[in-house]
């Protein structure tokens, strides 16, 4: 049987003071394991979406099950907790800590999971096996992140969102800032980290043509009813 | 919390200019509102501890806090003398235990030099009741021979290079370059130890030398054509005929008020007896609004200090906030990051005082000489007092107040923002 690793139903979302909800999601599923392809323009929520699956942001109404969980459940703290557990996140840029070296951005959450940091076993050999195996050379481990290229940057972002194994990645158009060689090259790196995580991959672009090498293709657009509502 | 603690650290050591230039202006008013502080103490205490053991300052009638401020701290001049007779009158008073006469007037290179009897060095009490020390020498003779003699003070001896057996010629009148007792020059007999009270700073003679080197003077010069040299000086009547204030000890102190009124009630001529603590509970009294204005300064200072720790770290989260978005996507709650702010301005505080601290002990080093030269006050670093550490906390307790509403705003901006700022 198939778990599932995220699990949206009847999920509607309202920014405060907005007459309309902005999202209206009322089911989504993504199989553990699955690597999903999230397509949608800028503005169609999908930030907002990953603000709820992070658990920075709760639905008005409506589920959302992580591994099993609903975070709606959980207070705040145990939100926070949940994320810092069990989802690794890749941004667009700027991923890092500038002041911190490149090697220590890498380990971060297992300063703040202790489940990650069990999991990672020493973190800081982790930490260097994950850069090696993401093709950053080594002399670039200990300078400051905010020294290294855009490229070496969303590899050291990828590192981190990899250690201690999270169960599911999140990456929220981490491509955008590269050149078209690069996109490719760091998404085929990131499908095949998550594969041998086992880890899930919600992958979100408003780019269709990076879509081609996941398991699913989901457009925002046809599951949110409040985006069909806006189109209209 | 403890690895966020640490992170809050790395994060400031990044931002160490700006976070250092407010740590400097913390530690700069933190330095000024501890020197108010330990000035007024400071003050307070060597002017208390000048007087031990007198119980009355008896001088010509004017203000009891100007007697006290001429005759005990050298600062300022006497309006007029008293006779000889009513000295002693005073000093054979059966109530009284002790008199020691007091003639100032001259000085030497800027030096006060007092004209006294050897008594001085028996009576004279300082701190809590020890009583003047030779480092050097002893006490000038007090009889004919010892006329051309002097004991100097150990900020004199210090400053002067003095040690027992030198030549000190006496400058008439206080100011430095004022014509000089040239023809009469002393000899240094002894050299005091310190005491952190004006006696440190006083040059020591006694009174029938200050009757000598005015023998061929008159109105503040040189009477033109007369001229007795020091060995025919001796042969002139050098009793005093007049002398500037009395200190009076007394044999039971609570005779002092009945001998107060009896001295101020005095028909030979108009005298005033002060109390010592009282007059100088009148000087602070006096000086309390002054304190006060001085004090109320220096809390402004610190608090303009503080709004710059506030403003500063304001003007920093603009540009953290994606540093703050990271930290929530690792897992932070907008508890740990208000936690964060707050422990970024408490240690800029706590830094900032300790600075000061610093400060305050180069400033009392650098400065205590000439502050102990131009009003007499002996500062010392020491220890901070109970009251020191009252103020250095309330400075922390503003400190936090100030981080707090960049903390609050740090932790609306992180509920707004979640994982994507907006900028």
């Amino acid at each position: 049987m198939t778990d599932s690793a995220i699990r949206i139903r009847d999920l509607v979302y309202r920014w405060p003071r907005q007459p309309r909800p902005c999202l209206d999601i009322p089911a989504l599923e993504v199989v553990a394991g699955e690597r999903v392809f999230l397509h949608g323009p800028s503005g169609s929520g999908k930030s907002t979406l990953l603000g709820l699956l992070g658990g920075v942001a709760v639905p008005e109404r409506g589920a959302i099950e992580l591994l099993g969980r609903d975070l709606a459940g959980l207070g705040g703290r145990a939100r926070d907790a949940f994320r810092a557990d069990h989802t690794g996140f890749v941004f667009q840029q700027f991923n890092l800590l500038p002041w911190l070296s490149a090697l220590d951005n890498a380990r971060l959450p297992c300063t703040f999971s202790a489940r990650r940091k069990q999991r990672a076993g020493d973190a800081a050999v982790e930490a260097a096996r994950l850069l090696t195996h993401l093709d950053l050379a080594p002399e670039l481990w200990r300078q400051p992140a905010a020294e290294l290229s855009v490229g070496q940057q969303q590899r050291v972002a990828a590192a981190r969102a990899l250690i201690g194994r999270p169960e599911i990645l999140i990456a929220d158009e981490p491509t955008s800032a590269l050149d078209a060689p690069r996109q490719q090259a760091f998404i085929d790196l990131l499908l095949a980290e998550s594969a041998a995580a086992g880890a899930t991959l919600l992958f979100v672009s408003h780019d269709a043509r990076l879509a081609a090498h996941f398991d699913r293709v989901i457009a925002l657009a046809e599951i949110n009813r409040a985006g069909m509502a806006d189109a209209s | 919390m403890k690895a966020v603690l640490l992170l809050a650290l790395k994060s400031a050591w990044a931002r160490r200019l700006t976070l250092g230039i407010t740590l400097v202006a913390i530690a700069l008013a933190a330095a000024l509102l501890l020197a108010v502080e330990r000035v007024r103490h400071d003050a307070r205490a060597s002017f208390a501890q000048s007087i031990a053991g007198v119980d009355l300052v008896v001088g010509a009638r004017t203000g009891s806090v100007q007697l006290m401020l001429y005759a005990v701290f050298h600062s300022g001049a006497a309006t007029n003398n008293i006779r000889w007779d009513s000295y002693a009158a005073i000093a054979s008073h059966p109530a009284v235990a002790w008199a020691v006469p007091l003639s100032l007037g001259d000085s030497h290179r800027g030096f006060p030099v007092l004209g006294t009897t050897p008594a001085y060095f028996d009576h004279v009490r300082y701190a809590d009741g020890r009583p003047l020390a030779f480092a050097a020498g002893r006490a000038f003779a007090g009889d004919i021979d010892g006329v051309f003699e002097t004991v100097v003070g150990s900020e004199v001896a210090r400053e002067l290079g003095y040690r027992v057996g030198d030549r000190v010629v006496v400058t008439h009148g206080m100011a430095e370059l004022g014509p000089e007792h040239a023809d009469k020059p002393f000899a240094v007999v002894g050299v005091l130890a310190p005491t952190g009270t004006p006696a440190d700073r006083t040059v020591h003679v006694s009174l029938e030398a200050i009757a000598a080197i005015h023998l061929d003077w008159a109105g503040g010069a040189p009477l033109p054509g007369l001229r007795i040299p020091a060995a025919q000086a001796r042969k002139f009547d050098l009793a005093p005929r007049e002398i500037t204030a009395a200190l009076v000890g007394l044999k039971n102190r609570a005779d002092v008020f009945r001998l107060q009124r009896h001295i101020n009630a005095y028909r030979g001529e108009p005298l005033l007896a002060a109390l010592p603590g009282v007059a100088l509970d009148e000087l602070w009294q006096t000086l309390a609004m002054v304190e006060k204005t001085l004090f109320a300064l220096s809390v402004l200072v610190v608090l303009v200090g503080l709004a710059g720790l506030t403003a500063t770290m304001l003007a920093g989260l603009d540009q953290r906030r994606r540093e703050l978005a990271i930290l929530r996507a690792l897992g932070a709650g907008p508890r740990e990051i208000f936690l964060m702010l707050i422990a970024e301005g408490l240690l800029v505080t706590a830094l900032g005082v300790l600075a000061g601290c610093g400060l305050l002990a180069a400033g009392i080093l650098g400065f205590a000489p000439l502050v102990q030269a131009q009003y007499g006050i002996h500062l010392a670093w020491r220890a901070p007092s109970g009251n020191e550490i009252a103020l250095l906390a309330s400075i922390l307790a503003t400190g936090l107040a100030a981080s707090l509403v960049p903390g609050w705003r740090a932790w609306r901006m992180s509920l707004a923002d979640g994982l994507t700022p907006r900028n």
